[in-house]
């Protein structure tokens, strides 16, 4: 059930004594998260990219491994999500480390 | 066997043991680094400023005015410390986290120049072929780059980030 949708319910069926109303263009989506996604390339050492992993988002020596292989095997790997600003964030300090990284909306 | 390049010290230093050849070569990265980063028209710079939004190109113009300027500059000054510390005998964590962000950027460049592939088959098969040197310093610049990357791991104990491991991406 989307937000949207409560404001057109029947009242005398719903009665409710307040009742969201959407807003002439207000994004229904809001909460949609962003991705950032890492894409291999042959330069990055598979040690380095673990490391990064680790060192930028906190994770496990185990989950960071695991993301740097889905990185070389499947050529790609969703590496963190959240809102466009935090994602914009992760790229640019993946930037910092050479990591290829883009991002957009999830699906 | 040679010793480690680099070695973490108990007091949490990281002590160097390089050559003055090495040295020279790791203080000579920077110039040639930033002449690379001068050079608007270099194709190579779009693998160091790499796009964030690929398939929009109107909040891919908007994040490089609000970014570009700082990501040169922060990879510029990772180059500025490896060139002014290329001499020391040791260096604290930050510096040898911005020597690993310098020698990768440059292991980035002469990997695009050198058309370096998963396979290797762009490795020279002759010992008279001219991109020989440039080959070696690459393969040099990898090892010192993983032994780096090895020491900076050497610090992080068992289990280390696993209480924000919980939530999965």
């Amino acid at each position: 059930m989307s937000p949207a949708r409560l404001s057109v319910a029947p009242a005398e069926v719903t009665a409710p004594t307040e009742v969201r109303e959407p807003e002439i263009g207000q994004d229904v989506r809001p909460d949609k998260p962003w991705v950032v996604i890492v894409w291999n390339d042959p330069v990055n050492l598979m040690s380095y990219v673990a490391f990064v992993f680790q060192k930028l988002f906190g994770y496990s020596k185990a989950k960071a491994n695991k993301l740097m292989l889905d990185v070389h095997q499947k050529g790609k790997a969703v590496v963190s999500s959240g809102t466009r600003e935090k994602a914009e964030l992760d790229v640019f300090r993946l930037h910092e480390h050479g990591l290829w990284a883009t991002m957009e909306h999830d699906e | 066997m040679t010793s480690s390049p680099i070695r973490r010290a108990p007091d949490g230093r990281f002590k160097l043991s390089l050559s003055p050849e090495e040295r020279d070569l790791l203080a000579g990265l920077a110039p040639r680094m930033r002449e690379v980063f001068a050079d608007s028209e270099d194709p190579v710079l779009q693998r160091l400023l790499p796009v964030a939004y690929p398939d929009d190109a109107d909040r891919q113009t908007e994040y490089r005015l609000l970014v570009q300027d700082e990501l040169m500059e922060s990879q510029l000054g990772a180059l500025a410390v490896l060139e002014e510390t290329a001499g020391a005998d040791d260096l604290d964590e930050e510096q040898v986290l911005a020597w690993m962000r310098a020698i990768n950027q440059v292991r980035l460049v002469m990997g695009s120049r050198l058309g370096v592939s998963e396979d290797g088959s762009e490795n020279p098969t002759s010992t008279d072929d001219p991109r020989l040197p440039a080959f070696a310093v690459y393969h040099y610049l990898s090892e010192l780059q993983d032994d780096i990357v090895g020491e900076l791991s050497a610090g992080e104990g068992p289990g280390d980030g696993a209480e924000r491991d919980a939530g999965e991406i």
